[in-house]
Parts: C-alpha cells; structure tokens; sequence
C-alpha cells in the first residue's frame, strides 16, 4: 500500500496496514544506523523543524538524528527559546515557521490537539512529537517494532501496561496501535491514575500488579507524570513505590521470555528497579535504537520521498 | 405602528390558543385575536402569516451580553440584535461584566444603555456575591429598586454553603429567584466530559458528578430556605434526575437547559474544535437521551441559549486555553425546533420551554398572546430550510460548533412592543 496521508497526528487514525506499512518501511531503515557512513540522501533538500513546547532529550534527538541520516536540514525551536515566551500564540508561531517553507514540523505540546491545530494552518506535514496526555504516535510505532522485534510478532502477545496510565500519552497510543492487532492488553495502577471509562477502550482493568503481569509477553512501564499533577493521584512516591514499582519478582511472574519496556525517562528506583531495568529482559535501549529507524520511516513516508 | 397578522397559526401555551387567526396590533399591545379582523385604518402594516405560526416572542433567560467592559465581544447592542433575529424579545443578562453587575450603578447602566440601544427588552441579573468572588453577598437590595429580576454568580458555584443560604434568604424579601451556576470547582479541573471521548482524547476532564452533587445541595438549601432556586444549563443525566425528584415535594424549583446540551455530545470534542468548548461540557449520549427526556417529561421547565459571544482570537487558541461557550442567540431556537420534528415535543410544548414557562419562574409579564398582553410577538416556519453561517450572524460571536449545519425552522420576523425589530429578507 502507499502512504496517503498528510500528517501523522495520532495512532487512532491509522489502519493496521499503515502501521504495519510504517513498521515495514522502518525495518529498512534500521540498517542505516549501523553503516560506518550513518547518511542517505533520501530527504536531501527536506528542511525538519522540530517544535518543542515541552522539555524533551530523546524523542526530539531522536527526530533529528533520523532527519540528518536522510539528508534533511534541520532546525529545533524549544519554547523557551521562541517566541512563545514572549506571547507569541501558536498559530502565529506556526504561520512565521511556514513563511520560511519547512517540510515537516514535527510539534510536542503540553495541551491536547496542539498538532491537529498546527496542521490546519500549514500546509507542511505535521508530526505529532506528544500533545499532553493525548498521543505519542511515534513512540507506540517503536514500541510495536520493539515487540516486533523481540518476539517476532505482534498477534497474541499479552501486555501489562502499568504506572500513571491516566496521564499517559504513550499509554493511549499504545492502546490504539494494539488494539489493531489480536492482542490482550491489561492496564495496571493505582485506581487514582485508572481513570473512568478506560476499559471502554478494549482493554482489562487491574489494580494488582502482580495479577497483571502474570504471563505477559510485555510489561511496558510509564512514569509518573509528575509534571501533569501525577503525584497529587497518589500519598507518597515511596509508596508507589512499594505497591507499583516493577521488581524482580514480578518479572518472574511473567512469560519466561517477557520483554520489559519503558518509554523513558525512567525514575530508576521508583516505577522501576535498576536491577529490573538493567536486566536481560529490558529493551528499554532498544527502544531508543529503533526509535531512530521508526521515525527515518515517517519522515519518509510523509515527505513522499523515493528510495 | 399597527400590524394586523393575517392567517397565521397562532400558538400560545399560555392561554391554550392553537389555530388559525388573525392578530391586531395597536400601540404596542395586541389589541384583538379573532378568526377574521378586517383591516380598519389605511395606516396598518398588514402580513400575511399563512403557513407560519403566530408565537409569543420568546424569552431567554440566560445570555452574556458583555457590555459593559467586553464590548469587543457582544455589545447590548448587538447582543439583542441577535436575539431578535433568533426570535427573543426578552433576555435576562449575566452579571459577569466588567465592571461586575453587582452593584446598582452597573445595573443602571445596563438598563439604560438597554433602553437606548437595545433590540428587545433586557433584564439584568445581578450577582450574588460582590465580584462573584463569592465572600460576601453583593447590595441585591439596591440592585432589585435598579432593575434586576434575578441574582446570580453565573461562570461559579458559591462553594460557601452558608453564603448562599444567606442569598436564599435575603432574595425572598424582594421575591426573586437565585440563579445556580452548578459546578464543584475542586471536581472541575478539566475542559470537557469525563467519558469515553476524554479518555481518548487525553483532556483533561469534568465528571458529571461536578455538576449533579452542586444541582443537589442548592436545591437543598433553598428547600430549606423555602426560597425560589432556578439551576441553570443542566447538562447531566443525574441532574435531571434530581430535580424531578424534588420537584414531587418541593415547587419552588425551577431549571433549564440549552440545545447544546441535547443537540451535540461530547464526542464533538474530539475534533479539538474549541466551538465545542463550553461550561458546563458536552455530554455523553446518555446524558443527552436524559435531556431531551426532561424536557419532554417536564423535569426541565425552560430553554436557555447560554449565549457566550467571544471574540476570534479567544477560541483560535489551544484547546485548553480557549474560553468556554457558544454564540447562541441565532441557531438556538431552530435547534430546538428539532425536538418537535424529532416527536419530544410538540410546538405548543417547545414553545412553552420559550415563553410561559421562563415568564413564569422569573415573574415577567411577557410570553403570551392576548388582547391587552405586550406585542411581543414572533412569525416563524418551522418548515423552512437554512444552513448556518457564522459569517451572517448579527452577534460579534460567530464562536459556534453549528457553522455549516442544515437545520428546519426559522424564525421570519420579530416584534417588540408592537415593533417589527426585525425581518428575515428574502433572497
């Protein structure tokens, strides 16, 4: 199939074929990143803005390190550099940065719909880089490679989502990539970061860690969103901490051979273990790796760039 | 001016008036109703109302008309501009101006820009608390000799319990209703309904409980107080449960609620367009189905537009920075003739939610057709079909998620006291 659309803003609105077209495309690029000459001219020409609202190291490297190994220019604006501290709005923002004929601005934004925004006022591709508790398309398209990867399937894997599921984007996206495949999705953590109506999304609701990690394929652990008020939604870190952090005994209740994931940036000792972390069955770096190939993949597919 | 209405269905809840007559106009008041009036006098305007229906122009009992100090967002001008054209000839104003309405020289200003420049009668509410701040209760007395019919902290809660319960109170020397804006400000910290749709689209959200937990003390407190209370914009499932419960024992309850709220569901929030931002959010389907039900059953007593007029910039924001609320005034009654096509009602039934039944609660002596009775009067066609156009409206708010939607029924033309304020032209 060929890619038609004009942005990528959300999971929700791809089919299985797009993702599996995006999964596909990007095993292709993986190659790349281990060449002794990191570089193809696929983008050359393209010019890659990557417009960050909210603070970010790896997803905003990520972007720019896949945009350079395919010849793009690029340009980061971080909010606190912009003009956006000065007042400026976003649609302004956005109408000065298309003056200057960028081909891709890919946007992070603390509020939901910030990107749908961004893309009704340019005619640049728009990539959703995370809005708020709302999407992180890319990241869910690198987990699903991730899964991919390590278990040679997506189809039938049983996956604990477990931490702040309730301001989290990567959780959403998670959610809606899978539920395109045949998969068992649990989502695990305190009823305070549970929120109503989750289950209407297609997965299960548990609130006991250790039910919910019981033969999983993937524990995929997220953050407490300290910066979206997650520490108000529980009485202290120290006991999440005891009641939610994954540790190893947990991963000995799962599949013999679970992968554990982990969006990043961890908070090692509290939703995590390091010993967990560190362990034979992270692929937490993994992730990161294939976050590069997963969006070499994207801004191909937009640019409607040639192999 | 006299206007002699020809032919016209008339309908008037009030007064049990349904069919086919004919209405003199004489001095601002109708002055017959009858079967065949022939026209006396050469200086009598004369319209032919055949196919329309004769109604009671309508009253809205809650609109932002944001002067004084938002006049760049709807003026009292404009603002009744607008609600003639949407067939209103009465509306009651909030007091969340700036200056706030909470004292009598602003009350005094907006009725005298009101006589001056306003399209309709206006009636203004005060607030309840001084700045509807909510600390201490505003001079309602001195405000009630000024010119408003109701009080309201209209946009807030009054989270002090004690503090309303004064306001119940006090209200009951002057014989007005308190208005209740319900919301739980500490289950609020969100911009749309707490449903399925929120879940997907990660904004942060209002439990409907926000709303049902603030509809249940009021009423409550002003049935202990034994005072009028009138809970505006209901929006929940469990509101309107509440209310008809109460309503069994205690009648001094009154509520109402706005097409939105049974027109859209919160799905529309999904789009991130912020013309579907509004305070209370758009609901889920069951909470709409509940809604209409209240409406139909009499749980619900009136229809309200919540007009919020706001300018461009405000909505062309960021999601969760837009302002709340919709340009209501011009779509609200066609809206709501959709209850009628849909069998919820029938005219007479929405045409009380319009006129008897806001006249009522709010002591008004507007809202029915009969010799001697105000000429407020509107000819619509619940038939006609139009599709809405932000860009034509007459409100400096063309904020409104309705842009683009093909509707049945129009109002054609309004009078007030006996004065064509307004006539759809004809293309």
């Amino acid at each position: 199939m060929n890619w038609t659309k004009k942005d990528l803003l959300g999971i929700r609105e791809l089919s299985k074929e797009e993702i599996l077209l995006i999964l596909d495309t990007a095993e292709s690029f993986k190659d790349i990143s281990k060449r002794e000459v990191k570089k193809v001219p696929t983008l050359r020409g393209k010019t890659v803005i990557t417009l960050f609202y909210e603070p970010s190291t790896r997803t905003r490297v990520s972007f720019e390190i896949a945009a350079k190994r395919l010849s793009a220019d690029t340009i980061n604006v971080s909010a606190n550099t912009s003009s956006y501290v000065k007042g400026e709005t976003l649609k302004d923002t956005a109408k000065n940065l298309e003056s200057m004929q960028p081909d891709v601005i890919v946007i992070r934004h603390e509020m939901p719909g910030a990107p749908h925004m961004l893309s009704k006022i340019v005619n640049s591709s728009v990539i959703n880089g995370g809005d708020g508790a709302h999407e992180h398309p890319t990241q869910a398209l690198l987990d699903m490679f991730t899964m991919r990867e390590k278990k040679g399937r997506i189809d039938g894997l049983k996956i604990a989502i477990i931490g702040d599921i309730a301001h989290s984007r990567v959780a959403r996206s998670n959610i809606f990539a899978l539920k395109n495949f045949d998969t068992e999705i649990i989502c695990c953590g305190p009823p305070t970061m549970i929120p109503p109506y989750l289950e209407d999304l297609g997965v299960r609701v548990e609130y006991n860690i250790n039910k919910a990690v019981k033969n999983a394929d993937v524990i995929m652990m997220l953050r407490i969103q300290k910066e979206r008020g997650g520490v108000s939604y529980i009485p202290s870190i120290n006991e999440y901490s005891t009641i939610y952090g994954l540790k190893q005994d947990h991963v000995k209740k799962a599949k013999n051979d679970v992968i554990i994931m982990h969006p990043g940036p961890m908070n090692r000792g509290v939703e995590i273990t390091g010993e967990v972390a560190d362990g034979p069955y992270s692929v937490i770096l993994d992730q990161v790796e294939n976050g590069v190939a997963v969006r070499m993949a994207v801004l191909f597919l937009l640019t409607g760039s040639e192999a | 001016m006299k206007i002699l209405i020809k032919k016209g269905r008339v309908i008037d809840p009030r007064n049990g008036i349904d069919e086919v007559l004919d209405v003199y106009v004489n001095g601002g008041f109708i002055e017959k109703i009858d079967k065949h009036i022939r026209e006396k006098d050469h200086d009598v305007e004369i319209i032919d109302a055949d196919g329309l229906i004769v109604a009671p122009g309508l009253i809205d009992v809650h609109v932002h008309l944001r002067e004084p100090g938002y006049e760049y967002k709807e003026s009292i001008k404009t603002g009744t501009m607008a609600a003639v054209k949407g067939g209103f000839t009465t509306v009651v104003c909030m007091a969340n101006t700036n200056p706030v309405n909470d004292n009598k020289s602003v009350t005094e200003y907006i009725m005298k820009q009101s006589k001056a420049e306003g399209a309709c009668r206006v009636f203004p509410c005060g607030a309840i608390t001084k700045g509807l701040k909510g600390i201490e209760l505003a001079e309602i007395g001195e405000m009630f000799e000024a010119g408003i019919i109701a009080i309201s902290d209209d946009g807030k809660s009054v989270r002090n319990s004690e503090l309303l319960r004064k306001a119940l109170e006090y209200t009951k020397l002057f014989g007005i209703p308190v208005i209740s804006h319900c919301e739980d400000e500490d289950l609020s910290k969100g911009f749309v309904h707490e449903g399925k749709a929120s879940i997907i689209s990660g904004i942060d959200a209002v439990p409907s409980i926000a709303e049902e937990i603030i509809v249940k003390r009021d009423m409550a407190l002003a049935e202990y107080v034994g005072s009028p209370i009138h809970l505006t914009h209901l929006s929940a499932k469990g509101s309107v449960d509440s209310v008809r419960e109460v309503k069994k024992r205690f009648k001094k309850v009154t509520c109402d609620t706005c097409p939105h709220y049974f027109t859209l569901t919160d799905e529309e929030t999904l789009s991130f367009d912020t013309n579907t931002k509004v305070n209370p959010p758009l609901r889920s389907k069951e909470d709409v189905e509940a809604i209409k039900e209240g409406l139909r059953n009499g749980s619900i007593d009136i229809i309200a537009t919540d007009h919020a007029p706001h300018d461009f910039t405000s909505k062309d924001v960021e999601f969760n920075i837009a302002t709340s609320g919709i340009s209501g005034l011009e779509t609200a009654f066609s809206l709501s003739l959709a209850l009628v096509h849909e069998g919820v009602l029938d005219l007479s039934g929405l045409l009380r939610k319009f006129t008897e039944a806001p006249a009522k609660a709010f002591k008004l002596p507007y809202g029915e057709l009969k010799p001697g009775s105000a000429a407020d009067i509107i000819i619509f066609d619940p038939a006609a079909r139009w599709t809405v156009d932000r860009n034509a409206f007459i409100s400096k708010g063309k904020n409104t998620p309705f842009h683009g939607r093909k509707l049945r029924g129009k109002n054609l033309l309004t009078i007030v006291g006996g004065k064509i304020v307004y006539r759809e032209k004809t293309p």
